[in-house]
């Protein structure tokens, strides 16, 4: 491949007039997912007769939930051209932290805001270490990876944290119907708590990376950091909140999974940042920074979690199931890069 | 001492060397010739594994699948050699080697044609290798009484007072010695990832370099999964989990930069050494070996520091944040044609 080297990009076509809005629309990556959604949500139905169950469907969500909300964060993580490889070691501490704390006696909110401090903590750590001193956030990531799971290695050894109080469940059991103020319909009997934190998250996220300022500098320093830097946006600052973020939005998915299983091992959510770094790419994020969309990710993430529970019921192994989001990872790259170069080389 | 800091094998060396003594204070056996010939042996196979990562490194690529390809290739040898013992050791080394190097050209090749980065493909394959590997087994263990003996016993033979699999590892430092510093092969190595433009324009196509270290990273992985599954007699699918952080940390504290174009071997060595040495100190200090990783960790992060002071102070770089994105112009221009 010569033209990776090449300093100068290769001059682009320019189309002779613009497609028009809608026609742009129906090209666009999310259009294509929400196809994807709908067919695997067909296949599903089609496949299993249990599919369909309201309650069936609500478990299905907490397939993505957790992921999501790091995803999120993620997405705009490498949009900057910066990855977080540590999120799932940043799980593993953040939940050994809140079980210790369970076992010196704390209450929930105090359990909360420990698994919030300890993932804004490690947050910061890898924050300082790549856009402070200058480190390649590849490398750092990967060694704090292994930091953060290790001090939960030498916490935890073989042993696991029980007992959580009974209105720490909340979090990764409750239903919406569980809270005396919200009204009372039968519809909020299946929808989980996490389900409304997801949405939650991802609107936020959502408007902080499409409608604010901040949004626009993520996007700016992705694509050219050079230019970012000579705009005068604050890329060093920047950097460190959106590693904040991750580090924040790990903590938050810490205490929903922890609250959900009601045990911490140091081996929780281990692999989850392959799944969380995949969820992000499927949504259209590109993974060399500077492009991708909220609602793609979001998409992306029910497609996964569609996939996993459809695999799931059709009784397929965790392991053979990493095959798939392996897979998944590596063609949603390729594909686009491979047929863009038929299409340009059938156009020249 | 900054003349000291600047030759970064000599440092290591008198750190390692530190090391053992304060270790043998405490436990007068660890400087023993046995207890050191002890430690090389266990380090020999990540001493190996480094190796083949340093090549992609050198490239300013990254694989993340080398404990996943060891683990898939040294399942399949075990089942191979369990299945048919008449077949000879030889024939099932080569097999091993075969086996790792077509899953590294797997990773070579997506990043070579299809242009993905290098992280990505490993994460990738990290999951699918390993994943395969339990397909292949339907997560079954192959056991010490289904492996033939030679099977078992080649890297315990002893030659000259140590073990076959120590001088396996000094016979793959020699030959990686001969191919990174006297070879066009070892020359395009440093070139496309010391300076990828001026490779090019020096003739040397950086895509096939990638994709040759990916292969030769692949192979040695694969030799490896033999020479672990007949070193603790047992093939599961979770041998060797997380080990690809290992040979990245010891690359990285052996002062090969993640840019790309600097390291030697006996950096590679000695970054092994230093994580070996520490590994079989833990238990003859009584801390409890699941300090490990938060060890590796904590020592990945001071070393990647510490290189970048050491590449930032040659000044070659005008402003601080060319130094920066230095990392990736190549994806940059990519980025910006996409």
């Amino acid at each position: 491949m010569t033209a990776l080297v090449v300093d100068t990009p290769p001059p682009r076509r320019i189309p002779d007039r613009l497609s028009t809005p809608f026609r742009r629309l129906l090209g666009s990556w999310e259009v294509l997912l929400l196809a994807v959604t709908i067919a695997i949500f067909i296949a599903n139905s089609l496949a299993s007769p249990h599919f369909l169950d309201p309650w069936n469907l609500s478990d299905a969500t907490y397939n993505f939930t957790e992921k999501a909300m790091i995803a999120f964060a993620m997405t705009l993580l490498i949009i900057s051209g910066e990855i977080d490889l540590s999120v799932a070691a940043i799980i593993a501490l953040a939940s050994t932290a809140m079980g210790a704390a369970a076992q010196a006696g704390f209450g929930t909110p105090a359990l909360v805001s420990v698994g919030l401090g300890v993932g804004l903590l490690c947050g910061a750590f890898n924050g300082l270490l790549v856009a402070r001193v200058g480190l390649p956030s590849i490398v750092v990531t990967i060694g704090t990876m292994s930091l953060f799971r290790g001090i939960a290695q030498i916490v935890l050894g073989d042993q696991a944290y029980g007992g959580y109080p009974a209105s720490f469940a909340w979090f990764g059991q409750g239903y919406m119907s569980d809270f005396p103020w919200w009204p009372a319909l039968p519809v909020f009997e299946v929808i989980t708590f996490e389900m409304v934190a997801f949405v939650c998250v991802a609107l936020v996220f959502g408007i902080l990376l499409h409608q604010t300022a901040f949004g626009r500098r993520v996007y700016a320093i992705g694509n050219n950091v050079f230019a970012a830097q000579f705009s005068g946006i604050p890329v060093e600052r920047t950097k460190f909140v959106l590693f904040l973020l991750t580090g924040l939005m790990s903590g938050f998915a810490a205490v929903c999974l922890t609250s959900r299983l009601g045990s911490t091992r140091h081996t929780i959510a281990a692999g989850w940042e392959l799944e969380v770094v995949t969820m992000a790419v499927l949504g259209g994020v590109s993974i060399l920074g500077g492009s991708g969309t909220i609602p793609g990710v979001v998409l992306a993430a029910i497609v996964m979690g569609l996939v996993t529970f459809g695999l799931g019921l059709l009784n397929v192994p965790g392991i053979v199931m990493s095959i798939f989001i392996g897979l998944l990872l590596i063609l949603v790259i390729a594909l686009p890069i491979v047929f863009h170069r038929i299409r340009s080389r059938a156009a020249a | 001492m900054s003349r000291l800091l600047k030759h970064r094998e000599l440092l290591l060396v008198a750190i390692i060397v530190a090391l053992v003594a304060a270790f043998a204070y405490r436990a007068p056996g660890f400087a023993s010739p046995e207890s050191l010939a002890n430690i090389f042996n266990d380090t020999s196979i990540l001493i190996i594994l480094a190796l083949g990562q340093m090549a992609v490194v050198l490239t300013r690529s990254i694989d993340l699948s080398v404990a996943a390809n060891l683990s898939f290739t040294g399942m399949a040898i075990a089942m191979i050699n369990a299945a048919f013992p008449e077949i000879p050791l030889a024939i099932l080394i080569a097999a091993a080697l075969g086996i790792g190097a077509m899953l590294g050209a797997i990773n070579g090749l997506l990043v070579w044609k299809v242009n993905i980065p290098p992280i990505v493909v490993t994460l990738g394959t990290l999951t699918i290798y390993r994943g395969m590997a339990f397909v292949l087994s339907g997560g079954t263990w192959v056991n010490q009484n289904q492996m033939t003996p030679d099977f078992l016993n080649a890297p315990r033979l002893p030659v000259l007072g140590l073990p076959l699999l120590s001088w396996t590892a000094i016979l793959v430092v020699v030959v990686m010695v001969v191919l990174f510093t006297r070879t066009v092969f070892g020359r395009a190595l440093y070139a496309s990832g010391g300076n990828p433009t001026a490779a090019l324009y020096a003739g040397i196509d950086v895509g096939r370099t990638r994709f040759f270290a990916f292969v030769l990273s692949g192979a040695l992985a694969g030799l490896c999964g033999y020479l672990w599954v007949s070193r603790y007699a047992v093939a599961y699918v979770d041998i060797a989990v997380g080990f690809e952080l290992d040979t990245v940390a010891a690359c990285v504290i052996g002062g090969i930069s993640t840019l790309g174009g600097i390291g030697t071997i006996a950096g590679a060595v000695l970054g092994s050494l230093f994580l070996g040495v520490i590994k079989n100190a833990l238990p003859v200090i009584d801390i409890s070996p699941f300090w490990q990783m938060a060890i590796s960790g904590l020592v990945i992060i001071i070393a990647v520091t510490f290189n970048a002071r050491q590449e930032r102070r040659k000044g070659r770089m005008i402003l601080r944040d060319a130094a920066k994105s230095r990392a990736r112009p190549s994806e940059l221009a990519e980025g910006a044609a996409a």
